[in-house]
């Protein structure tokens, strides 16, 4: 099982970097999207450090989307993933693995980012520090969330504008509860009750949504 | 209506089929339209004539007759809509899955409609149209999983993947349905609490309670009238080379 799981998240890996270009785009857009907000709000940076949870927030949702397409879309195009739906493992690991392997090409350099982000908007080291931590719990759930709209939408003409609509109101938890956790660094609140939520959604989604996103891919498939 | 002789006994399953389910829709759609027609004449009278005027809110609450039965529906409907979708989906009976297509439209509609009246009621009430609380809010996020539900099947042109699709993603939802709701409870409130509940006496007048009470049937009989109504266009369109649906036609083409 676990050799399966390391099998997928390796290959999923080494094709990421084979095609850095897609990676760094995603990453380029996050910073882009970022960047622009002051050039449309101003440069004040009071108002600045008070949106910057939530801006910085949903650069990351948008970031997170942008990426799914990647998550299917190639394996389908050639054939794996049907090899993939076929082979005695069960789908759901190998489900679990490519969302890994995503969330290690697409949320964690993200959340790398957020660390220069939070000296963009002048946060303060426990603010910055709640956004870094914010991310890395909630970007594994963006992942998972996102893979069953990438699997429904598998092959639709449009689909990557569909998958966005689909999967952007079940990111509203993570989002709420991770710009809270900023919200409450910043105006010296204990965090724990947040990150703890996050990691509840993490759970939640680890254990569920690679089930549903094996039923997802086999009915885009047959 | 059919010509062929052999045919299941009726059972559970006897109006899962497209052909016996089609005609007996049919009779209903009329008798649940002629229902929420009455319903909603006597819950309109009692609500407009018959409820006292509300000592702080004035004449405005006045639309709480629609606002009320048309969230409750709104929700009821997203339950019901994902409980035939997952009916289609487990027993792979065709016709569930087009009561959750059927359903689908009429649930955004009530979502809609609770929403404009909500912002309505809202301005004389708050003095504003809008505010980011939590159920305005929720309520808004149901619009858009209903609208989600309702473009991924219209962007799936075969019917079976779509009806599928659809399941799973209303599965989900619904999943969802209580994180979402509870998250953006903690997130904002301002919206005044529920005026009914089961376990405490109700905080209203017993005429206005009677008026919401006929309101929402009336709007239960409208939703399900309406579904039925478009679930019969949906059978007809698929099964248009069939048999059944090849003699309706005909039949059709005489009268």
């Amino acid at each position: 099982m676990l050799k399966i799981f390391l099998h997928v998240v390796r290959r999923d890996l080494l094709l990421a970097m084979r095609q850095k270009a897609d990676v760094l785009n995603t990453l380029f857009f996050f910073v882009v999207v970022v960047t622009l907000v002051p050039l449309g709000i101003g440069p004040e940076p009071a108002l600045l450090r008070d949106i910057a949870p939530g801006v910085v927030w949903v650069a990351a949702l948008l970031a997170a989307i942008l990426s799914l397409p990647r998550l299917f879309a190639n394996d389908f195009a050639d054939g794996t993933l049907e090899q993939m739906l076929l082979s005695a493992e069960p789908l759901s690991l190998i489900v679990l693995a490519k969302a890994t392997a995503h969330w290690l090409s697409t949320g964690v350099p993200l959340t790398l980012m957020a660390v220069v982000c939070g000296l963009l908007f002048d946060m303060d080291h426990r603010s910055t520090a709640a956004l870094v931590g914010g991310l890395a719990l909630g970007t594994p759930v963006l992942s998972l969330i996102g893979s069953i709209g990438a699997a429904l939408t598998l092959g639709l003409r449009g689909g990557a504008v569909l998958a966005s609509l689909l999967v952007l109101p079940l990111y509203i938890p993570v989002l709420i509860f991770g710009a809270g956790a900023v919200g409450a660094a910043a105006a010296g609140l204990s965090v724990s009750a947040y990150f703890l939520l996050l990691g509840a959604f993490f759970l939640f989604a680890a254990v569920l949504m690679p089930w549903a996103v094996a039923i997802a891919l086999r009915i885009s498939v047959e | 209506m059919s010509t062929l002789s052999v045919r299941a006994r009726p059972g559970l399953f006897w109006f899962s089929s497209p052909q016996t389910f089609f005609p007996l829709a049919g009779r209903l759609t009329s008798w649940f339209f002629v229902i929420a027609a009455v319903l909603a004449a006597l819950g309109l009278y009692v609500g407009f004539f018959v409820a006292p005027t509300d000592a702080t809110q004035g004449e405005s609450y006045r639309i709480i007759f629609i606002h009320v039965p048309a969230a409750w529906m709104s929700m009821f409907l997203y339950l019901i809509m994902a409980l035939w979708a997952a009916l289609g989906l487990i027993l792979n009976t065709r016709v569930s899955s087009m009561m959750a297509s059927a359903i689908a439209p009429t649930g955004a509609l009530m979502t809609v409609l609770a929403l404009i009246t909500g912002s309505l009621w809202g301005r004389p009430t708050w003095g504003t149209y809008w505010v980011w609380d939590a159920r305005l809010t929720s309520e808004l996020v149901l619009l858009f999983l209903y609208l989600g539900f309702l473009a991924l099947q219209a962007a799936i042109d075969d019917p079976r993947r779509a009806d599928k699709a659809g399941a799973v993603l209303a599965l989900v939802g619904v999943v969802n349905i209580p994180i979402i709701y509870f998250s953006v409870q903690w997130w904002n409130t301002l919206h005044q609490g529920s005026s009914v509940s089961l376990t405490r006496s109700p905080s209203m007048a017993a005429t206005m309670l009677l008026g919401m009470l006929l309101m929402a049937l009336a709007f239960w009989s409208y939703s399900i009238g309406a579904a039925l109504h478009r679930v019969r266009s949906i059978l007809l369109e698929r099964e248009k080379r069939s048999e059944w649906a090849r003699e309706l036609r005909a039949a059709e083409r005489l009268n």
